[in-house]
């Protein structure tokens, strides 16, 4: 059996190459790798393409990746008030953003998980998000074209992982990290506890080990913003 | 009226036993004013249906947030779900009714809410136009009028739109007014306001078919 259990957060993220492509699960403070991005920030893997609802609460979450500034571009829904590092570098055209609504967001990465190509939707028809994308009419609405984000990782936060990568997710803690899974090549899940093959009821597991390519136990920062 | 003034008013467009999103600023004041006999389903973006109160500080879970960021408490009968589920409940048409704040609205109905031009930095969107594209009501919530006193109804948004025909009803300060296929209809004006005040301070023509009835919190 192939073991997916990291020894500790360096070991997990030491071949990420400089030019990833990156997913960055968490939301409203809940849920997010906050140990694993510090521990990539002490890698220092640069030009980073980070895909993340927003950017940062001051030096937490995703804001220390932009203080150290390795993160070249980002694709957020909602770069929030409190993402003065994002801003200082936005400002300073060292960050480029794609901004995206929030659901399609989800769904552009649920299309690469699920091997779609994209899909037509309404959201954003006639604003700035519809620039430069293919329109038709569908079921006799003005419809946009959007295309999938894949990406080379995943960094996810799960509350408890058995030893094959089966998850849970704690109360609203889940929001984007069960999408996130699916999307990337490699996902890396930072987990408050790793119990036994088979403790998890399997009609309780909400994200299935075959999403799940590492997983790392991590006990220190719940929470960083 | 006060803000809160206007959340009160708002939370009198929730029928009973619906299932309801409420935006930033103004909208996320109605919980406080619903009244007691009608129980609605809050939903909120991150994963949450049957959001209640706030927590209290010994009730706190970070892990339990709204989309403020501020930890709440559940009613009883509520689930979680994943991001994507969150805004397929916006989008494919299953929350009854959503509560949004504005910077415009035209007098189509489309909604201007997620950057002002010539502020600092990009904007943003959030789960506003996947709510503006799908929610079966949309409510919005704003001030009449900009703090230097320009019109927030207008008649084409000149600022970011966030969906075009999207708004059903504006609830501000002054006015109580329901976008329909001829126009804007003024339903309500705020106690000892006219018509025609309310008209003057409004950039787009309003529809008023007959004496207007003040608006009455009871």
């Amino acid at each position: 059996m192939k073991r997916k259990i990291y020894a500790s957060l360096d070991a997990a993220v030491a071949d990420i190459p400089d030019g990833a492509q990156i997913m960055f699960g968490g939301f409203g403070g809940a849920g997010f790798p906050n140990n694993l991005i510090q521990a990539l920030a002490r890698k220092g893997t640069k030009n980073i393409t980070a895909i993340s609802n927003n950017c940062g609460t001051r030096e937490g979450e995703l804001g220390l990746m932009f203080k150290n500034n390795q993160i070249r571009h980002v694709i957020a829904s909602f770069p929030g008030p409190h993402a003065n590092y994002f801003q200082e570098r936005f400002a300073a055209k060292e960050v480029t953003l794609e901004l995206v609504p929030q659901g399609i967001l989800c769904e552009r990465m649920r299309a690469a998980g699920a091997g779609l190509q994209g899909f037509y939707t309404a959201v954003g028809v006639g604003t700035e998000v519809a620039e430069g994308k293919e329109e038709r009419l569908l079921e006799g609405q003005r419809c946009i074209l959007e295309l999938p984000i894949h990406a080379d990782y995943a960094f996810i936060k799960a509350h408890l992982a058995d030893e094959l990568g089966n998850l849970t997710y704690r109360l609203a803690a889940r929001n984007f990290n069960p999408i996130m899974a699916m999307a990337a090549k490699t996902t890396i899940a930072e987990v408050e506890e790793i119990v036994a093959v088979g403790s998890i009821n399997p009609e309780h597991v909400m994200t299935p080990a075959i999403f799940v390519h590492r997983i790392v136990q991590a006990k220190g920062l719940r929470y960083a913003g | 009226m006060t803000r809160e003034q206007i959340a009160q008013r708002a939370a009198l467009e929730l029928p009973d036993g619906a299932y309801v999103n409420l935006g930033w600023g103004i909208p996320n004041l109605i919980a406080d004013y619903l009244p007691k006999e009608i129980t609605v389903y809050f939903h909120s973006e991150n994963g949450i249906l049957g959001m209640g109160r706030r927590a209290k500080p010994d009730e706190e879970d970070f892990d339990l947030v709204d989309a403020m960021k501020i930890p709440v408490t559940l009613i009883s009968g509520a689930s979680f779900f994943h991001q994507a589920d969150a805004h397929l409940m916006s989008r494919g048409g299953h929350l009854d009714v959503a509560v949004l704040g504005g910077f415009q609205v035209s007098e189509k109905g489309d909604l201007a809410n997620w950057k002002i031009p010539g502020t600092k930095g990009p904007g943003g969107i959030g789960g506003a136009m996947d709510i503006a594209a799908g929610a079966k009501t949309l409510i919005v919530c704003m001030e009449h009028t900009t703090k230097d006193g320009a019109p927030k109804i207008v008649r084409q948004c000149t600022y970011p739109l966030t969906g075009l025909a999207c708004v059903d009803t504006i609830v501000t300060d002054l006015a109580v007014i329901d976008v329909k296929p001829e126009g804007l209809v003024l339903r309500e004006v705020a106690r000892g306001w006219s018509a025609e005040e309310v008209q003057s301070l409004t950039g787009a023509s309003l529809i008023a078919r007959q004496q207007i009835p003040e608006i009455d919190f009871a």
